[in-house]
């Protein structure tokens, strides 16, 4: 709890490195988390050979919610769709490095759910994209 | 008469808890649930310790026990709005399931393709949904007063409107996010005038003020047990008793019916004609303790203890740099104070503030529609009620001051 708020993630919040959107792009997707209305998009940039060349995300939200984006989009450059695929709920707690309650998973998940849905193409962020 | 604050708090056992070691609550989230005094938590321990059966046609002693104490909280309810009968008090499950009650039987029997429905645009999510789905099933039209910048209704675009002959004006008595207490006997009269039938949502107003339906003369009100102290899982739906009396039933089952035939049935008088199955018998008799906890301090005095607590709220929070409180000011509202703070979303904010224990919502608290109007995603409400003191509201403060720090 006490680390809920950690410098990195402060951080990541006020300073995203990798906010903003890609024109052109090979795939965007966008979506909301109801709950609370936070709201992320992310583009990417993907080579013939499946590689992610360039990533960014978009929207607005709490500090877990686009912190979570900006590490998720840093961590996923130079690696290929297939790995980007594998990524589950683990993969994103690894990154902010604490521990979180079912409602503020929630908001740390989004930015997965969008890129995977994204990734997959399919039409809406389903919570059964990061289990 | 002012409230005992010492006295009131040692009603309610959850204001004593500590969350952590060394943190005690500080409850500001009475707009979404009230807490409940013993004596409506004793009310239905005592029911199902020792009265416990299911009500109507049965002969044991129980089962008139049990009848006379959910009929009893039903008149003392009707009293506590001053309804002319306890005949037009219906039992439902909330404020939610009252309106979709006049939306599936009022208004199915009576709106066609093309009748205009006039709503606001601070209405919480459940009196705008059901007319969204009878504007798709029906055709309906539906067209809303506007929110000025200060959080009131334009009252002369209302009148504009009712230039359209609307068949049904619905609106909330008072916004959940804004706080506005709405000119409800104004507007019921001007619907009326224009020949629509007035609905009233009034979860946060019967929980707040002296509510009394003759002088108001709505058609229908709607508000729930659990925002007043009471139990969840139970609310009321009032209504003329005509109106009540020419609607066609909603649900069907146990309970509503006269005479049931294999092949037809005929309906139940009122209000039994709206309450189909086994109702929540303990919940009624806990919202009778709940409206007799309230009539015993007084409605004025309750009002009164939250107007001065909410001006105070209003004055310390609009001094924090960085913090921007929505809606009218404390004359012109109920106890509930819905901010953002610059740079910081309301999540964040909430999360802080639990830390110290000080329970505020963060979102859109079911108003997306009015939070869009003013170009924000969401707030952090922080809502007062009989049992919130002054001290809290400099918790409240000084939280915020944290949170600043730590967002530094």
């Amino acid at each position: 709890m006490d680390d809920l708020y950690r410098e990195v993630i402060i951080e990541h919040y006020k300073n995203p490195s990798y906010r903003g959107k890609l024109d052109p792009h090979d795939i965007s997707f966008a979506d909301n988390n109801p709950l609370c209305g936070d709201h992320i998009q992310i583009d990417l940039r993907v080579s013939t050979d499946g590689i992610v060349t360039d990533a960014r995300f978009d929207g607005h939200g709490c500090a877990i919610s686009q912190a979570s984006a900006d590490l998720l989009v840093e961590s996923i450059i130079g690696k290929p769709l297939e790995e980007v695929k594998k990524l589950n709920k683990q993969s994103i707690l690894d990154l902010l490095g604490i521990e979180l309650g079912p409602v503020r998973l929630k908001c740390a998940l989004l930015s997965l759910k969008v890129l995977k849905a994204g990734v997959y193409g399919l039409g809406e962020a389903g919570d059964d994209l990061v289990e | 008469m002012t409230l005992n604050l010492t006295e009131i708090r040692k009603d309610f056992p959850i204001l004593e808890r500590e969350l952590r070691a060394g943190v005690r609550l500080t409850y500001l989230d009475s707009t979404a649930t009230s807490q409940k005094p013993l004596s409506v938590i004793q009310a239905m321990d005592d029911f199902y310790r020792k009265s416990n059966a299911n009500i109507h046609r049965g002969v044991h002693t129980l089962a008139e026990e049990s009848t006379a104490m959910y009929e009893g909280a039903r008149e003392r309810i009707a009293t506590f709005i001053n309804a002319a009968s306890a005949r037009q008090v219906i039992y439902t499950r909330n404020t939610t399931e009252s309106i979709n009650l006049v939306a599936y039987s009022w208004a199915r029997a009576n709106l066609k393709q093309g009748d205009l429905v006039i709503l606001t645009e601070m209405e919480h999510h459940s009196n705008l949904v059901p007319w969204h789905m009878l504007q798709a099933e029906r055709g309906i039209e539906l067209d809303f007063i506007p929110v000025t910048e200060d959080g009131l209704l334009d009252l002369d675009v209302y009148k504009t409107l009712l230039s359209r002959s609307p068949k049904l004006v619905s609106f909330s008595h008072m916004s959940n996010v804004l706080g506005t207490i709405n000119p409800a006997a104004e507007m019921v009269r001007l619907a009326h005038e224009a020949g629509a039938i007035a609905l009233v949502d009034g979860a946060q107003s019967v929980p707040h003020l002296k509510v009394d339906m003759q002088a108001l003369d709505a058609d229908f009100y709607a508000f729930s047990a659990h925002k007043m102290c009471g139990p969840t899982g139970i609310g009321v739906l009032y209504g003329k008793a005509a109106l009540l009396e020419s609607m066609p039933p909603f649900l069907g089952g146990g309970d509503m019916i006269k005479e049931v035939k294999l092949r037809s049935f005929r309906a139940n008088s009122l209000p039994h004609k709206f309450e189909a199955g086994t109702p929540a018998i303990a919940e009624a008799i806990g919202f009778g303790a709940a409206v007799d906890y309230l009539t015993h301090l007084g409605m004025d005095n309750v009002a009164a203890h939250e107007h001065e607590i909410t001006e105070y709220a209003l004055d310390r929070l609009e001094e924090i740099p960085g913090v921007k409180v929505f809606g009218p000011s404390a004359d012109k509202k109920g106890g509930v104070a819905s901010f953002t703070l610059e740079g910081i979303h309301p999540h964040d904010v909430a999360q802080i503030l639990d830390r110290d224990g000080i329970a505020v919502r963060a979102g859109h608290h079911c108003a997306q529609p009015l939070h869009e109007k003013f170009g924000i995603p969401a707030t952090s409400r922080a809502s007062f009620y009989l049992y919130n003191t002054k001290e809290e509201v400099d918790l409240l403060v000084n939280g915020i001051y944290k949170v600043k720090k730590m967002f530094g």
